[in-house]
């Protein structure tokens, strides 16, 4: 057992995810916090390259292997579990993402070590693990306990800074090799790229951004009546995607668009972490929600709490009249 | 194919969340529950392969408040069987509630296992993974439209960010957390429930004490800082749409 803090370091094909930078910083914290060392945990191939900048590492663990080139849940766990199950760090961090999700609760399951999911928060104090997890749609942070000598947290997209982990240096670099192949179960086919809509929202400078509480498609045109006056383009939260109201190319969020636009106007988004994760870069965010607990007035510059279908057309006129 | 779709009771987010007055949990007696929507989303993808490839559909869940009535809609919705696995003492842990479903399944024939990817209140992490990991199968997380690969395999999409899919064929039996289904989840009308409610049963399994648990214990639970940063624009919606312009304008914002 040792007091190492561990990463997982997240990639597409080599290329680092801003997550991997801020489990980093929040990572150094720890370590500092449990007196051992930073190591950051990278599987795949051709990674020769990684540990440049994976700086705030104190180490780094490689295991490449052309069959591990490809993410896919069975054998990138089964390459974690060994390097995890040998190093048996105090806490090992997990991007909270479509790739970390299998990973972070198979890992815990394999290695018998408690999982505290979709963290905001993480803290050793006295020796306890801490962690605050976001929950029921953001709406509640649930601070936890954490038994044991080890355990998996996995760390929300956009909770901590990346600064703190986007450090350049030459970590000590250990080679793993790769656990004894075992037929796959999960096999990688193919990456699909995203078909190229009629906008490309992430270079749009005002979006109006449309979620759940339009109510039905035919709703939809007082948002693009407002976006129409302001100059904008319409998008959306998950759900409105989901039904087919607006196509996939319009949404906004985790496993959609992130969007940095000028103005980012939700209409009706409660803000599910998912979505933030999306849209909190934006330069001036406003909101207009009928739910003055709805987690989107947290990131909001401005926030109206009303009926969209009063607020929306009144605006709309407002800004096609002259000032 | 025998799909089954292990499904669960969360809190209903449009209703407001009251914490309880030891503050490290929902209080649960003004709690309203509904059929998690992302189960929603895995029953209407074993539906649509059902109909496209013919399986036999088996929509399971632990013993919950109104979770007869959920289940009743999954068989109005057009599922073959619903099963309830009763007394079981797994709240508050998806990891319990894994161990609980897998001991219940071992008994049950299944291909295919589908799951909603995440809910509302999974603080120990995903149903679906501990599932998979306590049954030995594999498990695809963030899955959007699952096709058939034969008899013995699936084709997966998962989900990454900027609308990046990842394609897998996962071989059978496994397990697969979905994220969207093909189309949006069909409604049942309540005369179709109510008929299913007089014309079908739900079988039950009694529950298996669970072998796994959280293993952290939460010991505050409450609303984020107060308000945010959001400056929150009070007034008419017409004085409010006229701040709001007026910021917009300011910002240079507003092309016209």
């Amino acid at each position: 057992m040792s007091q190492d803090i561990a990463v997982v370091v997240e990639h597409l094909g080599g290329t680092l995810a801003d997550v991997t930078f801020e489990m980093l910083g929040r990572g150094r914290e720890l370590a500092r916090a449990a007196g051992g060392r930073l190591i950051a945990i990278a599987v795949g191939d051709g990674l020769t390259g990684a540990p440049g900048a994976l700086g705030a590492a104190d180490a780094v663990v490689l295991c490449q292997d052309a069959s591990l080139a490809h993410y896919a849940p069975e054998s990138h766990q089964r390459a974690l579990a060994a390097i995890l199950g040998a190093r048996a760090p105090r806490v090992t961090l997990v991007a909270s993402t479509a790739m970390g999700m299998d990973l972070a609760a198979g890992l815990a399951a394999a290695l018998d070590w408690p999982l505290v999911a979709y963290s905001r928060d993480v803290r050793l104090v006295d020796g306890r693990l801490v962690a605050v997890s976001q929950i029921y749609g953001g709406k509640l942070l649930a601070e936890a306990e954490v038994e044991g000598a080890h355990a998996i947290v996995s760390v929300l997209p956009g909770a901590a800074p990346a600064d703190a982990g986007r450090v350049a240096g030459r970590p000590a670099v250990e080679e793993m090799p790769p656990p004894p192949t075992a037929p796959a179960r999960v096999r990688f086919k193919r990456l699909i790229e995203p078909e190229a809509g009629d906008v490309d929202i992430t270079r749009e400078t005002v979006l109006v951004s449309v979620g759940r509480g339009i109510q039905s498609q035919d709703n939809l045109a007082i948002v693009e009546e407002l976006a129409e006056a302001l100059g904008g383009t319409v998008s959306a939260s998950r759900p409105i995607v989901d039904q087919g109201w607006l196509p996939k190319t319009r949404q906004v969020g985790k496993s959609g668009m992130t969007v940095k636009p000028k103005l980012y106007l939700a209409v009706g988004i409660s803000g599910a972490p998912e979505h933030l994760e999306g849209m909190r870069g934006a330069d001036l965010i406003v909101a207009v929600n009928s739910d003055p607990n709805a987690p989107i007035f947290g990131v909001a510059h401005y926030g109206v709490v009303g009926d969209l279908f009063d607020v929306l057309p009144a605006l709309t006129a407002k800004l096609k009249a002259t000032p | 194919m025998e799909i089954v779709v292990a499904v669960k009771m969360v809190p209903d987010l449009v209703e407001e969340l009251e914490v309880d007055a030891d503050g490290r949990d929902l209080d649960r007696s003004t709690l309203k529950l509904r059929l998690s929507e992302w189960d929603e989303q895995a029953v209407e993808e074993a539906l649509q392969l059902r109909d496209a490839h013919g399986a036999r559909v088996t929509v399971i869940a632990l013993e919950a408040d109104e979770v007869d009535e959920a289940l009743f809609t999954c068989l109005a919705k057009g599922a073959d069987r619903a099963v309830k696995v009763t007394g079981a003492a797994a709240a508050g842990s998806s990891r319990a509630a894994a161990s609980v479903l897998a001991q219940a399944l071992r008994g049950q024939p299944h291909d295919l296992i589908l799951t909603g990817v995440q809910a509302v209140d999974d603080r120990d992490g995903q149903v679906g993974i501990f599932l998979a990991e306590a049954l030995g199968l594999p498990h695809v997380s963030v899955v959007s439209g699952v096709a058939s690969a034969g008899e013995r395999a699936v084709v997966a999409h998962q989900e990454y960010a900027g609308g990046i899919m990842a394609e897998f064929e996962v071989d059978l039996p496994c397990v697969l957390g979905v994220q969207a289904a093909r189309a949006a989840p069909r409604y049942a009308p309540v005369s179709r429930v109510r008929q299913a409610m007089k014309t079908q049963k739900l079988e039950s399994i009694a529950a298996a004490p669970p072998e796994a648990r959280a293993g952290s214990t939460v010991t505050r639970l409450a609303r984020p800082e107060a308000g945010g940063r959001a400056e929150i624009l009070e007034g008419t919606p017409e004085e409010v749409a006229a701040r709001l312009a007026s910021i917009l304008r300011d910002r240079g914002l507003v092309r016209a």
